[in-house]
């Protein structure tokens, strides 16, 4: 294969957020600082007589505030309609234009790409359960496909069924923007877009493409979904108190609270943003990966993967554990990952490790699922900013056996030079990424 | 830095022709038909009533005894997954925690797993009951379901069904703890997860590298979804005559499953174990099709077109160099023409055309996985140097000046370029080298 002549540093120069907490990047940032919940009682479907009847919607939402074709996306899944709105936001800031055929931004589309960690869309609920119900034979225990057949090939919606699949945010995303350069998506589950980015940065380092739109959409907001998760018992089901349903590392955590949403990061090659004079958000100078190979239904009792993800992305950057001055953590709010998520640090960061800053914003938006690691990544760039950490909330009641610096429920001012940002996911998969203050 | 060559060293293959690599290519060698009437549900009422079933396998002989207990939480696809990793480790000389504990002789930290994989569709029959017990006057209930139904469901169901299990569980039962990927580009992630986990040892992430892909698409959901989308081929008659890759009579493509899985590592990691080198990896390249339903290609085959220069660049050789293309050729007729097309775009100009080979007519669209099928099937006619008769081509589309053949051809073989897009729009092209 080529060789790669020599790695180029990768910048962010774009940024773009729907979330529970809002649909603009600053007044996101702002209600995170304001310790703001995004977490209500669930309206998309009726989940009253769930487990769990709440959740973190993006709530009052419309693509056509954002883009001006809204035909040609409005079939698209929750998600899809997020990242596109979400991917508007970051081109404008980006200088970048997208819905037009003959794009005046000078940017060789060949050279721009997408990466995406995407979730599936939601079924059509209605159809395939009263087509489930419409052919089972629940005497003889069995399905009548002649029956499925007949009600579901009348009433299936091919566009709809589409749109369910993974990989259609990015399909639209590149209809969006004209990107031709390496496109991909993927979905390791709640560590998906974390890895999109660490993916996408990795690329622009080797020379395969100058910019990469890369983040993450999903939602899980759905029957199927719910139930999944409830079943798993992953979910909090603290019912009468949705704002403060999302505790991460603390001792009353009974789960996370399933969120949903868009994220866009513009990533970019230093030498194409100074070309084109864009506004440098912060660098992207490491990411690991690493996988448990333990137990699809545990994490690893010592938190190994998440360690050696960390180490991984370190041995990347150039720098070690001496270096990072906050971390984002993935602090879903599950007895598990916390604990877990705690041991890892503690053996990553050694003696350093109380002493690093560590939270997490979940405790405010919710769990974004496979979006939720690129929106976590923008919190870290807006620290690095701003010189603050953002707050977990809901720390009250402190569990005796967690015991790092995890910014109680007020934002900190504190000066952030290399931030890092962890995912894990379901299943196994461990990704981290490191961003830096940009400095020439 | 200097440029570092990958090498393939191990595959495995579960396909409509059996479980194992060579069972897929002696069925293709053969000009077998994979594709039959559907025996895992009764299709007799939906459009299409055919595909490429897997022959059956009980998963837990292919696992570990220590791991059986972990058969229950995979899925069809998972276990197509699994089936074809132990036959590409086996093939590979390295000897994992999954081939015998006391033996291993590879560093868990140094193996990377990269996979492609569909969008499961869950079982059915598994939700069914739970949705009957949700009726009311006949209807869903969603406060039933809420309440009594969803409690009738295993607790770890959604386990089964998430894309990266396939990853997760090989991984596990191989004991891969470097990093870890799954793309989920639906037709286009097998060549795409190739593409990475190429990256990951150019970069030095990794000795050695499992990718490929598995997908299950004989399933009622999946049939009756690619039916609706008109996509597949709905037409009556004798099986191996119905799915036609560029032919005039194309009329759609025949879905089935398979699994294919790839171990690579780079080229003087490879030599220095002296382990069979099957071929070499020279380039990659991917895109986007900018089609304005998403459901088929744009009919220029633009995207197309740029994976397949891409991948010709990164391999640093000409259209001229490539002896053999294993299209997607799905026979879905716009999807045919833009690729078409493509093709044309690139390799026209040449007196001598490469031979043109498309593995759907036999072997059925396997979705995630075929592109990985296609790559080994890729790697037997470079090393037998055999490219086998295409079936099912007699009148190309659109006046298409291919080098297609219905007979079986023996040539050295240089390079082979397999290409593969899907729906959504990814696109993306492979480039295979003799390896010498």
């Amino acid at each position: 294969m080529k060789e790669i002549s020599e790695e180029k540093r990768v910048v962010v120069t774009g940024l773009g957020l729907i979330c529970p907490l809002g649909h603009h990047v600053e007044d996101i940032w702002q209600a995170m600082l304001d310790g703001k919940s995004g977490i209500e009682k669930t309206t998309i479907f009726d989940s009253s007589t769930f487990p769990t009847t709440f959740s973190a919607e993006v709530k009052d939402f419309d693509l056509s505030n954002f883009i001006e074709n809204v035909r040609i996306h409005e079939k698209g899944n929750r998600g899809t309609l997020f990242v596109l709105a979400a991917a508007a936001e970051a081109c404008k800031h980006a200088g970048i234009d997208i819905e037009k055929y003959t794009p005046q931004d000078g940017i060789d589309r060949t050279k721009m790409g997408i990466y995406l960690g995407a979730g599936e869309g939601c079924i059509d609920n209605d159809v395939f359960f009263g087509a489930i119900a419409e052919s089972w034979n629940d005497e003889e225990r069995e399905m009548d496909w002649n029956k499925w057949a007949e009600y579901s090939f009348s009433k299936m919606k091919p566009q709809r069924e589409l749109e369910q699949e993974p990989n259609m945010p990015a399909g639209h995303l590149a209809k969006l923007t004209g990107a031709r350069g390496p496109s991909r998506s993927c979905l390791t589950a709640c560590a998906a877009s974390t890895q999109a980015i660490g993916e996408a940065a990795c690329m622009i380092r080797d020379g395969k493409a100058d910019i990469i739109l890369s983040g993450g959409a999903h939602s899980m907001i759905h029957p199927l979904g719910v139930t999944g998760f409830n079943l798993l018992t992953a979910l909090s089901t603290r019912n009468d108190e949705p704002h403060t349903a999302s505790r991460p590392f603390s001792a009353s955590r009974d789960g996370f609270v399933i969120g949903e949403g868009g994220a866009i990061v513009i990533l970019e090659s230093l030498e194409s943003a100074k070309k084109r004079n864009a506004e440098i958000l912060a660098e992207v100078v490491g990411y690991g990966s690493s996988s448990d190979a333990f137990r699809v239904t545990d994490m690893h009792s010592e938190g190994r993967g998440g360690v050696q993800a960390i180490n991984a992305a370190l041995d990347d950057a150039g720098i070690t554990y001496k270096d990072i001055d906050y971390i984002s953590t993935h602090g879903t709010s599950t007895s598990e990952n916390d604990s877990i998520e705690t041991k890892a640090i503690k053996k990553a960061f050694k003696e350093r490790a109380k002493q690093i800053p560590c939270s997490s914003v979940k405790s405010m938006m919710g769990h974004l699922i496979g979006a939720t690691g690129a929106a976590e990544f923008i919190t870290c760039v807006l620290a690095i900013r701003d010189g603050i950490a953002p707050p977990t909330m809901n720390l009250n009641d402190p569990d005796p056996e967690l015991d790092l610096d995890y910014v109680p429920n007020k934002p900190r001012k504190m000066d952030i030079n290399i931030a890092l940002n962890e995912s894990f996911g379901f299943g196994g998969q461990n990704n981290v990424v490191i961003v830096k203050k940009f400095r020439e | 830095m200097s440029s570092t060559r990958v090498v393939i060293t191990g595959y495995g293959a579960v396909s409509p022709f059996g479980l194992t690599a060579d069972e897929l290519w002696e069925g293709l060698n053969e000009g077998k038909c994979g594709i039959k009437e559907i025996e895992a549900f009764d299709a007799s009422s939906f459009q299409c009533k055919y595909a490429g079933e897997v022959p059956d396998f009980k998963v837990r002989k292919f696992v570990p005894k220590k791991r059986r207990k972990a058969t229950k939480l995979m899925s069809r696809d998972i276990e197509l997954a699994v089936v074809a990793a132990k036959e590409a480790v086996e093939k590979s000389g390295l000897v994992t925690k999954g081939v015998d504990p006391e033996k291993v002789n590879v560093s868990p930290e140094r193996m990377s797993i990269n996979l492609g994989s569909g969008f499961m569709s869950c079982d059915i029959e598994e939700l069914a009951p739970a949705v009957a017990k949700s009726l009311n006057e006949g209807h869903f209930d969603i406060k039933k379901w809420g309440k009594d139904g969803m409690r009738m469901i295993t607790p770890l169901w959604l386990l089964k069904y998430l894309p990266n299990m396939l990853a997760c569980h090989v991984g596990i039962i191989h004991d891969i703890q470097g990093p870890s990927n799954t793309i989920t580009c639906a037709e286009a992630s097998g060549h795409l997860a190739m593409a990475e986990a190429a990256q990951t040892i150019i970069r030095g992430k990794s000795d050695i590298a499992f990718t490929g892909a598995a997908e299950a698409k004989v399933q009622p959901i999946l049939i009756t979804k690619q039916c609706l989308l008109k996509r597949a081929n709905t037409d009556l008659g004798s099986p191996d005559e119905l799915c036609r890759p560029f032919d005039s009579k194309a009329n759609g493509a025949i879905f089935g499953e398979g699994g294919g899985i790839i171990i690579m590592e780079e080229i003087e990691h490879a030599r220095s174990r002296e382990t069979e080198i099957f071929a070499e990896l020279a380039g990659l390249g991917h895109s986007n099709s900018l089609s304005e339903d998403f459901e088929f290609q744009e009919e220029s085959g633009e995207g197309i077109r740029l994976a397949i220069e891409m991948a010709l660049e990164d391999a640093e050789i000409s259209a001229e160099d490539i002896d053999l293309i294993i299209p997607h050729g799905t026979a879905v007729p716009a999807d045919d023409l833009a690729e078409g097309n493509a093709i044309q775009d690139v390799f026209g100009y040449l007196s001598e055309k490469p031979a043109l080979w498309p593995t759907k007519s036999m072997l059925s669209h396997t979705g995630a996985a075929a592109s990985i099928l296609d790559v080994i099937s890729g790697i037997y006619s470079i090393n037998n140097g055999i490219i086998p008769a295409a079936k099912n081509c007699d009148s190309t589309i659109n006046g298409f000046d291919f080098n297609i053949s219905g007979e079986k051809r023996r040539m050295n073989i240089r390079n082979v370029l397999c290409i593969s897009y899907t729906f959504g729009g990814q696109t993306a092209a492979v480039v295979l080298k003799k390896y010498e």
